[in-house]
């Protein structure tokens, strides 16, 4: 461990290559979380199963590519069929759990990412899959800095879904819709918002964002069925550090998610990568309870 | 006592001391069976007396299992030539020495977990609901992870454990002995619990936390003091499953977060939270049901599992003690009041059908 430590600190180019590798990653893990932000905004439900949707995306694109065609063409079909799946999942699980106890949503998606987990596995074995793009790899600075061509195009194409589905919120009609009623359900039904079409447009947007970002993850790096879980907790500690409604928090939680966990999988050894990423849950919920103990007392 | 809850009781336990003997080939499934029925009344603490929904009970299984078999191996081998040969490492053990050493495997993993649960309780109880759900999940995750890559105790390639010294009938009758012991002592002991002032208490945090600390509970002290206790016991049955297994691994055995870690929650759900017996029902039709999709639904029984968790999270919210209490009030001392005069007349109408 502290052999790596000391490397870093001797060979300054590899900080580079671990904060560049950590950022583009950073980018795509932006994408789920700012899905589950919507969701848990909107309807306020905590979807655990997020991860699997993006793992699900995934397998759609190495479907693809194993058929010859290119991974690139699975987006805009991964975002129509996540759709569809994500439009499935309100209509026969979420709508029953909107409203009840936050911990039945919970629990609920926590049952949902199970069955997904399990039937992916049955349908596409549990080795570890990627989606081939073809891409050259660039190397800068004679060499010591790779970053393959892939990975930057995964970073605008995430930019460009991001921006889309940014200015589908603020303009189109269905997005003023959606905010109005994360605002207040009641005043927008009043007003004639159909709140039940809002909630499973939302919750299909954000399975269409998920399987958007599980091409592009197939794409750069590895997919396998039990790593779904993993994606839904980085969403989560996204989505915790940055509050909900705030997207530049979500952006900027999520390169900082990708780059602490390419260096903790560094320093410590890639078999600690995992645990990493749980242990910064725990130290962000920690971090949340002083800050709402010191809410607490400011109350008192 | 009423007497035919005292005969449901003699019953009961009549039926758990001669099943292994009746049906000895089912005695390991048998024994697990009442490892479930535990698993759902210590979750069932938490969850459905005091309102903290924690997914991640399942850290202190493993940890008292881990604790147990440092303690069994400690004592004659060094722990990390013993862990990293993979059961090449012959310790022969007396007779006496591995019943010590077991007995003291226990005791320790159940106070280990005590500890455990102090010291966790400290970072967590400040998380209201769901937070508290997926800062309790992260920590059993991250607990499988971390003892994954811990050398020391064998890493992700597991401990074998010390080799029961007779032969295989006599080995699975001693553990599922053990398993039943605990796993009614457990019920005996929560049933007295939840008499008492503790369980008005943790009742009340379950209703309403703050009002609860209002009104002078301390509910710090009680919400840790009921993790002990679910840990405690939650950490003996799991170093005897380690023995019991005889093979210790992180992800598949120790910390099964997605399987037996969720499965507990859904057996109270099923069965009904926050009541005595509806856990144990609950875990007794799950575990029917889980043994029957491992028969019929081979390759598809994990799916038909998580579906029927979302089927009953989603339709049957309230499980089966609840689906009554709601059916026949009365049959559970439930008193609704009649207003005056509208009660004679429901009566009436009754009567009339």
């Amino acid at each position: 461990m502290l052999d790596n430590l000391s490397l870093l600190i001797q060979a300054p180019l590899l900080n580079i290559q671990l904060l560049l590798d950590g950022l583009l990653i950073g980018a795509i893990f932006a994408l789920a979380a700012y899905g589950l932000a919507l969701v848990w905004g909107v309807m306020n439900v905590k979807n655990l199963a997020q991860g699997d949707f993006v793992i699900m995306g995934g397998y759609i694109a190495t479907s693809f590519a194993d058929y010859g065609i290119h991974p690139f063409l699975a987006l805009p079909a991964a975002i129509v069929l996540m759709f569809g799946f994500g439009w499935l999942c309100y209509v026969s699980i979420i709508r029953r759990v909107i409203g009840r106890d936050i911990f039945v949503s919970l629990l609920a998606t926590f049952g949902l990412a199970l069955v997904l987990q399990q039937a992916l596995n049955l349908i596409f074995g549990s080795d570890v899959q990627t989606a081939d793009a073809g891409f050259q790899t660039r190397f800068f600075f004679g060499g010591q800095v790779t970053v393959a061509d892939t990975k930057f195009i995964a970073l605008v194409l995430a930019g460009v879904l991001a921006a889309c589905v940014v200015l589908f919120m603020k303009r189109s009609r269905m997005g003023k819709a959606i905010r109005a009623t994360a605002q207040d359900a009641r005043a927008a039904r009043v007003l004639g918002v159909n709140t039940d079409r809002v909630y499973a447009f939302t919750f299909a947007l954000n399975s269409a964002i998920c399987g958007a970002a599980g091409v592009l993850v197939a794409m750069i790096w590895v997919i396998q069925p039990y790593y779904g879980i993993v994606h839904s907790i980085r969403s989560f500690i996204i989505v915790v550090l940055a509050g909900l409604g705030n997207l530049p928090g979500v952006i900027f939680g999520a390169l900082f998610l990708g780059s602490a966990e390419q260096f903790s999988a560094f320093v410590f050894g890639a078999e600690f990568q995992v645990a990493a990423v749980v242990c910064i849950l725990v130290l962000v919920l920690i971090y949340r309870q002083i800050q709402s103990a010191r809410h607490r007392q400011v109350v008192k | 006592m009423k007497p035919s809850v005292i005969a449901l009781y003699v019953v009961i336990v009549i039926a758990g001391i001669t099943a292994p003997l009746v049906f000895p080939n089912y005695t390991f499934q048998i024994a697990v069976l009442w490892m479930m029925i535990l698993f759902a009344l210590t979750w069932d603490i938490m969850g459905g007396q005091m309102g903290y929904n924690s997914l991640g009970n399942i850290f202190f299984f493993g940890a008292g299992m881990y604790i147990s078999a440092v303690v069994q191996i400690a004592q004659f081998a060094p722990v990390g030539e013993y862990t990293s040969a993979f059961g090449a490492y012959q310790v022969e053990f007396t007779d006496a020495q591995y019943y010590t050493g077991l007995g003291l495997g226990i005791v320790a993993a159940g106070i280990g977990a005590i500890f455990c649960a102090v010291i966790l309780g400290a970072c967590v109880f400040g998380l209201r609901g769901p937070y508290f759900a997926i800062g309790t999940l992260g920590l059993a995750l991250a607990a499988a992870e971390l003892i994954g890559g811990w050398e020391w105790v064998g890493g992700g390639g597991g401990i074998s454990m010390p080799v029961f010294p007779g032969g295989p009938d006599l080995r699975s009758r001693f553990f599922y002995y053990i398993v039943f012991v605990l796993a009614i002592t457990t019920f005996g002991f929560l049933r007295w619990l939840y008499t008492t002032r503790f369980g008005l208490a943790i009742n009340a945090i379950r209703d309403n936390e703050s009002k609860a600390e209002a009104m002078g509970l301390h509910t710090k002290r009680y919400k840790t003091a009921a993790w002990s206790i679910a840990a405690f016991f939650l950490g003996m049955v799991g170093a005897v499953f380690g023995n019991m297994v005889g093979f210790i691994e992180p992800l598949e055995v120790a910390f099964p977060t997605v399987t037996f870690g969720i499965f507990m929650v859904a057996m109270s759900l099923l069965g009904g939270k926050g009541t005595l017996w509806g856990p144990v029902l609950g875990a007794t039709l799950f575990h029917v049901i889980k043994e029957l999709t491992w028969i019929y639904l081979l390759g598809w029984q994990w799916v038909a599992l998580g579906a029927i968790i979302v089927i009953n999270v989603v339709f049957f919210q309230q499980g089966i003690l609840g689906w009554a209490m709601d059916r026949w009030p009365e049959k559970f001392g439930i008193v609704v009041e009649p207003s005056p005069g509208e009660g004679r007349a429901v009566g009436a109408q009754e009567a009339a059908q």
